[in-house]
Formats: C-alpha cells, sequence, structure tokens
C-alpha cells in the first residue's frame, strides 16, 4: 500500500483531517481515482497546480508515473522557477 | 581517452563558449536589432495613478495626426471571462495576463498601459500618446503588503475571495490565499525548546534588472499567419500566451528568438508582443515595440516584498525542536506571489521534527510580480537564515557548526510532505569549514556570516534534434532560450557521447516551427531537461551509426561497438574492419539508408534539488553606514558541472544579485502611489567597484536521475545573500538589521540608534 501524505489544508477539506492515507495503487492515475471514491471531490484538487514527490522525486505532471508498492506519494504545489 | 579527472572526456571541462565571439563584438542580435520593411513604431501609454477607474479614452485627436496609423486599447483586445482564465495544463491566468496587457475597467499600478499607437515614427508615436485624452476617477490605493490587508484596506478587485481559508469568505478582499505546511506539533515543539528567538522581517520589491529591456517586431499576414521575433526565456511561451490572449490558433504563429540579454525569470511572460500583433493586424504594418527603463521598471513584473515573522527553538545542544514562519507576499496588482515556495524552501535545509509555514499571497497597487530566480526561496531565505544566526548566538554554537548539528541529509522529511533524495548540503557545509576564508581573521568593524539555501530545481517537456551533418560535424537544435550557457552544455553532453571533437558540435536554438513543444527556461531547467533530451537523442544516432557501420562491413549491428568517436568491429570474431569515423559514416550515407539524425521529446522529471552555502566578510562604516563586502565565498552543489565556468558564472551573478538585494536595491513608492525611482540611477544595482572577487567551490553530488548527474545550478546562488550580508553586518557592529534593503541611511540609523 502506498502511504500518501496529505496538507493539511487538503486533509481538513476531504479526509477530516488525515494527513497520511494508505492506497493500493500501480500508477498516479490509479492512486488518485482510488482517493477520490475514498473522499468525493480529492481528485478534482489534486489535478491543475498540483505536482507530486513519490519516494522524494518530485514529478510536476504525474499522471502516468508508477508507484511502488510501498512508496511515499506527497502532493504538492507546482513548482515555477525563475 | 578522458580528458580530466572526473573520467570523461569533455564533461567537465571549460570548453569556448559559442556565442561568445558575437556578443563580445557586438553581432550577436537581440530582440530590438530586428528590422522590416515598411515596419512601423509601437508605444504605449501608461497610466499615471496607482489605482483609479477608467471612465472614458478619447484616441480622435492622436487618430487624426498625420503618420498615426493605428491605436489599441482594451477594447480591441477579446475579454477573457473567468470561465475561461485557465486554458491547458500548466497555464497562467489568461484573464489576468489580459488584464495586465491592457487595463480595462481599471488601472491597478502606476505605469498601467492603457492604450497602444502605432505611427511611423517614434516621435509621432510619441506625440499620439500625449493626445489620447483618459478620463480618470482616483481611488484610494495600498502599496504596502500589510495596509493591503487590513480590514479597511483599499480592495483592488471586487472578485477576488481569500482561498484556503474556513468558512469561505464573503467579502472580497486583498489576499488572495492563505497556504500552509507543517509537519509534527507545532507547539510541543516549542514547549520542548529551552531556547526560542522570534523576530519580525520584512523585504522590498525589486527587479530582476536585466540589461536588455523587453523588444519586439511583430507581423500579421494578411493570410492571417503571424510572426513574432523577441528575446524572451520561452519563445514557445510568447507563442501560447499570444494566441491565447488573441484568441488565435498557436499553429498561426510563428515565434523566432532572439539573443537574450538577461531575464532572470523576469522574461517568463509577455507584455508587448500580443499588443504590437494587435496593432500590426490593425496597421497592416509590422510593428517594432521597445520598452524604455522607465518602462521596464513601472510596469513589468519585480518580485515580491515581504513582511515575515520567525520563530525557531532549540535545545541547549543545539537540536532544533521547532520551527515557524509567518510569510506574507505581496503579488502586485494580481494574485500570484511565490509566498508557497518561499514556505517550502524555507526550512529545507534542516532536520526538524516539528515546523510550521503559513503564506499569504497579497494584491497590492504595483505591478504584477513575475518569478526572480528560485521565486519566494530568497525572502524566505533572508528572514530564516537570520533567524538561524540569531539562535546560534543565543546558544553560543558557532553558526555553521550549529547548521551541521541539524542539516538536512538523505532521508530528511521536508515541511512541505516529502523525504529528500540523494542531496549535498553536508558536504556544502563541510566545503565551507574547511575553506581558507572560513578561518581568515577579521579586523575591527569587520565581521563574517554565513547562511545556506534550498531549491528543488526542475524539469519538464523538452525537444531537441542531433543531426549529424555531411561531414561528421554534428548540429543540435533544440527551443529553449540560451541563458546561461546551455548551448555549451549541450554541445559538451553532445561531443561526450559521441566521442567527438567539441569543435564539431554545434548548438542552436530554433525557432517554434524548428523542433517540437519546449518549456521556457527557467526552474534551472535546461542544461538538466534538455541534456537528458540530447543524450538520448544522440545516444539514438550512435545506433544509427552503429547500424550504417554494419550494413557497410556487412555484419550484424551487434559486432559493432561505437568507441572514441567511431565504429568498430566488436572483437576479432566480428571479422577485420579498418574504424569508420562519424566524418567516414556521414559520407556514406547515401549507401546506408539516409541521413542520421534523431528527434526526442520528453516530459524530463527527476530534477535534482540542490542546496548552497555562502561566506560573507563585511566592513561597516560607523560614520557614513555604507557596508563594503571584503570578501565572498559561495559554495554549491552541482551535482555534476557540466561546463565549471558556466557554473561558476551563475554563482558569482546570483550572488551579485544578492548583494544588490542586501544593499541597495527598492522600489520606492511615493504617497501618491508612483514608483519614484524607475531608473538604473535612482535603483541601485551592484557596479563592479561595489563587489570583491566572488570566490566559487562547486561540490558535486551526482542527480542519479541524470546520465551525467546534473543538478539544476542557476537559482540556488540568489538564496543565501542577503541574510548571509545580514549575519556578517551583525557580527561586526552587533546589530541585526531585519529590513531590507541594509542601505546606508538604514544601517546608520541603526548605529545611531544602538542597534
Amino acid at each position: 500500500m502506498a502511504d500518501v501524505v496529505l496538507s493539511r489544508e487538503l486533509a481538513r477539506q476531504f479526509t477530516d483531517g488525515e494527513t497520511r492515507v494508505a492506497v493500493e495503487a500501480g500508477t498516479m492515475r490509479a492512486l488518485v481515482r482510488e482517493l477520490d471514491a475514498k473522499f468525493p471531490g480529492i481528485g478534482a484538487a489534486l489535478g491543475d497546480g498540483m505536482a507530486v514527490a513519490i519516494d522524494g522525486q518530485i514529478f510536476q505532471d504525474y499522471f502516468l508515473e508508477e508507484v511502488g508498492p510501498n512508496s511515499e506519494v506527497c502532493f504538492l504545489p507546482a513548482i515555477e522557477g525563475g | 581517452m578522458s580528458g580530466n579527472a572526473n573520467g570523461y572526456k569533455w564533461i567537465g571541462t571549460r570548453t569556448i563558449r559559442p556565442d561568445g565571439v558575437d556578443k563580445v563584438t557586438g553581432r550577436a542580435a537581440f530582440g530590438a536589432d530586428f528590422a522590416l520593411p515598411g515596419m512601423l513604431v509601437g508605444k504605449i501609454l501608461r497610466s499615471p495613478h496607482a489605482h483609479a477607474r477608467i471612465l472614458s479614452i478619447d484616441s480622435s485627436k492622436a487618430e487624426a495626426l498625420p503618420g498615426v496609423k493605428a491605436i489599441v486599447t482594451s477594447a480591441d483586445f477579446p475579454e477573457i471571462p473567468p470561465s475561461e482564465a485557465i486554458k491547458g495544463s500548466s497555464p497562467p491566468n489568461y484573464r489576468h495576463l489580459s488584464q495586465n496587457l491592457m487595463a480595462r475597467e481599471k488601472v491597478l499600478y502606476d505605469g498601467h498601459a492603457v492604450a497602444a499607437v502605432a505611427a511611423t515614427s517614434a516621435a509621432v508615436a510619441s506625440e499620439a500618446l500625449s493626445l489620447i485624452s483618459v478620463e480618470y476617477e482616483v481611488l484610494p490605493h495600498v502599496t504596502d503588503v500589510l495596509e493591503a490587508m487590513k480590514p479597511d484596506a483599499p480592495v483592488l478587485h471586487d472578485d477576488l475571495f481569500t482561498g484556503g481559508v474556513e468558512p469561505k469568505p464573503d467579502k472580497p478582499s486583498n489576499v488572495a490565499k492563505r497556504v500552509e505546511f507543517a509537519i509534527g506539533d507545532i507547539d510541543a515543539g516549542f514547549a520542548d525548546a529551552d531556547v526560542v528567538v522570534e523576530r519580525d522581517y520584512s523585504t522590498e520589491g525589486i527587479h530582476q534588472g536585466y540589461i536588455e529591456t523587453h523588444a519586439v517586431v511583430a507581423n500579421m499576414g494578411e493570410d492571417g499567419q503571424a510572426t513574432i521575433w523577441c528575446s524572451s526565456q520561452g519563445h514557445f511561451m510568447v507563442r501560447q500566451y499570444t494566441a491565447g490572449l488573441l484568441n488565435m490558433n498557436i499553429g498561426d504563429i510563428k515565434v523566432t528568438p532572439a539573443e537574450i540579454g538577461g531575464g532572470f525569470g523576469g522574461k517568463t511572460t509577455v507584455y508587448l508582443e500580443p499588443v504590437a500583433l494587435l496593432l500590426s493586424r490593425k496597421s497592416g504594418h509590422a510593428i517594432k515595440m521597445v520598452m524604455t527603463r522607465d518602462e521596464v521598471f513601472r510596469a513589468t513584473g519585480p518580485t515580491s516584498g515581504s513582511a515575515m515573522t520567525i520563530k525557531i527553538g532549540a535545545k541547549k545542544d543545539g537540536k532544533i525542536t521547532a520551527a515557524e514562519a509567518d510569510l506574507k507576499f505581496f503579488a502586485g496588482a494580481f494574485p500570484g506571489a511565490p509566498v508557497h515556495l518561499g514556505c517550502m524552501c524555507g526550512f529545507t535545509p534542516y532536520d526538524i521534527e516539528n515546523v510550521k509555514a503559513v503564506g499569504f499571497d497579497v494584491v497590492t497597487n504595483r505591478p504584477k510580480a513575475i518569478s526572480y530566480r528560485a521565486p519566494g526561496a530568497p525572502i524566505a531565505a533572508f528572514a530564516i537564515e537570520s533567524a538561524i544566526d540569531e539562535l546560534a548566538g543565543k546558544l553560543n554554537i558557532e553558526p555553521l557548526a550549529l547548521r551541521e548539528m541539524n542539516a538536512a541529509r538523505e532521508g530528511t522529511r521536508t515541511a512541505y510532505g516529502p523525504t529528500l533524495g540523494v542531496v549535498g548540503f553536508e558536504e556544502t557545509l563541510e566545503a565551507a569549514k574547511t575553506h581558507p576564508h572560513f578561518s581568515e581573521p577579521l579586523g575591527p568593524d569587520q565581521g563574517r556570516g554565513i547562511a545556506s539555501g534550498y531549491w528543488f530545481n526542475v524539469g519538464g517537456e523538452s525537444s531537441a534534434s542531433v543531426s549529424v551533418n555531411e561531414d561528421g560535424s554534428v548540429t543540435v537544435t533544440s527551443g529553449a532560450p540560451d541563458i546561461g550557457g546551455s548551448r555549451a552544455s549541450l554541445c559538451i553532453m553532445a561531443a561526450e557521447v559521441f566521442g567527438i571533437d567539441i569543435g564539431e558540435v554545434r548548438a542552436v536554438i530554433g525557432d517554434t516551427n524548428a523542433t517540437a513543444f519546449n518549456r521556457h527556461t527557467g526552474g534551472s531547467r535546461v542544461t538538466f531537461a534538455l541534456g537528458m533530451v540530447v543524450v538520448n537523442a544522440a545516444e539514438d544516432c550512435i545506433v544509427q551509426l552503429r547500424t550504417a557501420a554494419a550494413k557497410i562491413w556487412d555484419i550484424d549491428v551487434e559486432a559493432v561497438v561505437w568507441e572514441e568517436g567511431e565504429a568498430r568491429p566488436a572483437g576479432d570474431n566480428a571479422g577485420k574492419f579498418e574504424p569508420l569515423s562519424l566524418g567516414d559514416l556521414a559520407a556514406k550515407t547515401p549507401m546506408t539508408g539516409g541521413p542520421i539524425s534523431s528527434e526526442k521529446s520528453s516530459n524530463v522529471q527527476g530534477p535534482g534539488p540542490a542546496f548552497g552555502t555562502h561566506i560573507c566578510d563585511v566592513e561597516v562604516d560607523r560614520e557614513t553606514g555604507h557596508v563594503k563586502i571584503l570578501r565572498y565565498t559561495a559554495i554549491q552543489d552541482a551535482g555534476r558541472a557540466i561546463h565549471p565556468g558556466y557554473v561558476e558564472g551563475q554563482m558569482q551573478g546570483g550572488v551579485a544579485q544578492g548583494i544588490g538585494w542586501a544593499l541597495n536595491e527598492e522600489y520606492i513608492y511615493g504617497d501618491d502611489g508612483r514608483l519614484q525611482n524607475p531608473g538604473f540611477l535612482d535603483y541601485r544595482i551592484p557596479v563592479a567597484s561595489d563587489l570583491p572577487m566572488i570566490d566559487t567551490v562547486i561540490v558535486e553530488v551526482p542527480n542519479p536521475t541524470h546520465p551525467y548527474g546534473v543538478r539544476g545550478v542557476g537559482e540556488i546562488p540568489i538564496i543565501p545573500p542577503m541574510a548571509a550580508v545580514a549575519n556578517a553586518i551583525e557580527d561586526a557592529v552587533g546589530m541585526r538589521l531585519t529590513d531590507l534593503p541594509m542601505s546606508p541611511p538604514k544601517v546608520l540609523e541603526a548605529l545611531e540608534n544602538g542597534g
């Protein structure tokens, strides 16, 4: 099960304050789908303007990325540089 | 075959810069250097008010002036409704972008564009601007971030409601959003601390200070095909934004990049291009527009200013137990301050169990803020690294040692969520500690400051082609403007893969029709991301070259190896054949299946985040308040320096800009909300005589995701300098300065007041 880490803001809105959620998924697309099934509406919030860190590696566009069985998945704002 | 100690032939060497001769001889063509037959001059009328309602615009007298060919106002631009503000996957807010390009119902800052004129000469265009009559209803304004957050502040946007708060507000305000990043239990962390420091800090809005002003030539053909020549950080970005703002098909616009005279994040948006194209469509002529320096200061993106509160607690032994930041950044006239990035980066150099960082994105009557090297991170680092220094003083622990005790490393959980992978922060601290600068004696009124910084770096969509020419030379064509040496680094990586002389490789930046899409140059991404694409394309060419040799020798391709720039039989069993060089194979392509080339596109991920640590020595003149930078050493993890000279140049440039940010640079607004210092005479950036030779130390902890270990290098160097200077001043005269810039009047006042 992937260990999904959510910000407190997202947790407040969608997971009743729970910032860590275990999800069974092989890809980010499936992971977001699973999350949205458990916490309706969170899928849209994890779309535009969000990036993800899978095991510490940041992916700005992440839907096709693979998720390992013990991966840590953190959602964070997309990063723009100068 | 290796040319240097790292085992590579070209990686890590200081090859001659491919754009150098053109630039030092004045042949390089920048944005303002293009011209077309029959071209008109475009100029913009700008608001003299910080905040006003536009009651009417009468351009009839200007239109009647001989030589005036077209006038446009916001009425000529498509109005973008809120529902269409976001287009695509990583866009700007087109509604705000359009309103910033040309004011609609209201002007929101001194310098906001109101109308544009195309005329046969600059003199006629200027006279026409003076004949346009704009009737304003002047409104109360606010340029200060804390004032803008007050309940009774003048509200810039009636449709702006604070995001990220519960319950959702029912009244509009200037606070666009609240963000929060936290781990652990902040209250428990402070309860566990033996020592706590807490202090307020502020920074002023400052400009990126690029030397080349914005410039464009645009031509709308009668068939609706548009061509734009301009200097920017991304010609694909210019094409995409212009199409979005004018409701055009992207394929109907070609953008050709010019050389760029500095950007630093400030040229990651459009100001002139859509206006010039609209004037061209209306007048039937090509249009040239070149901003004055006054316009650049008044109307193009500075970075945010801020008001911040930092609180850090630690045990007596130096272990930091809790850290809290409250960051308020102003965004200028439209939302989008990089406050979330400041929140995310600020405490990342440290392994702290309990962290809370809260940020506010606040609109004010100033030009819309835009990226500036590592947007947001330098602002937060000024406050946080100053607080770390103060904490070290209270704990009586040497500041670098305190950083070592709490340093982030692989496996450290960051406040913004993820745990760090392979990073090199501790290595930068070690390099600082062992550098001769760190132990050099200091004299009276002299002090030494240490500061560190973190930046994510980014990758993104990148496309490039690699072609073997008929004589065996190689051309690399990519689509991200070269600001900091990417042509040199791409040549080096291609030469390394091919195993040929660097002089045989040429890198060019193609127009928007020459390559597939490229994200703009920014986020320290190009050498990392485009480098990976070029390496992939070059490796693909090697496969094709081996295949060609196999055909010539009539053996299996697996029996051909590519070594030292030539195809060779893999071993005695493969047969006895004379090696075939790149030139040999290039000459035989008609008989081996055609030209050797490869085009690759990828959304490159896995940029290696990086850290830097700086040492700064200053001397404070107690009579004048002048702070002299005596010595400066910048240490940075570059992953792998493809061209060390360019990496050092990035480090030195970032430090120079950071010293300007620390000591002199600031936007000064009068009570009327008008910018008082829109020029380099009154907005003081550092000149050569202000700076010592900036020493650099490149630390190399390779990024595991890149074939050569590259991490981005362009943004880290501007993060630590402001705190390094402030900490050095404190060390010199025992005063903690908390408000940037630490200009002579402020230093003198602090000295006179005893700190």
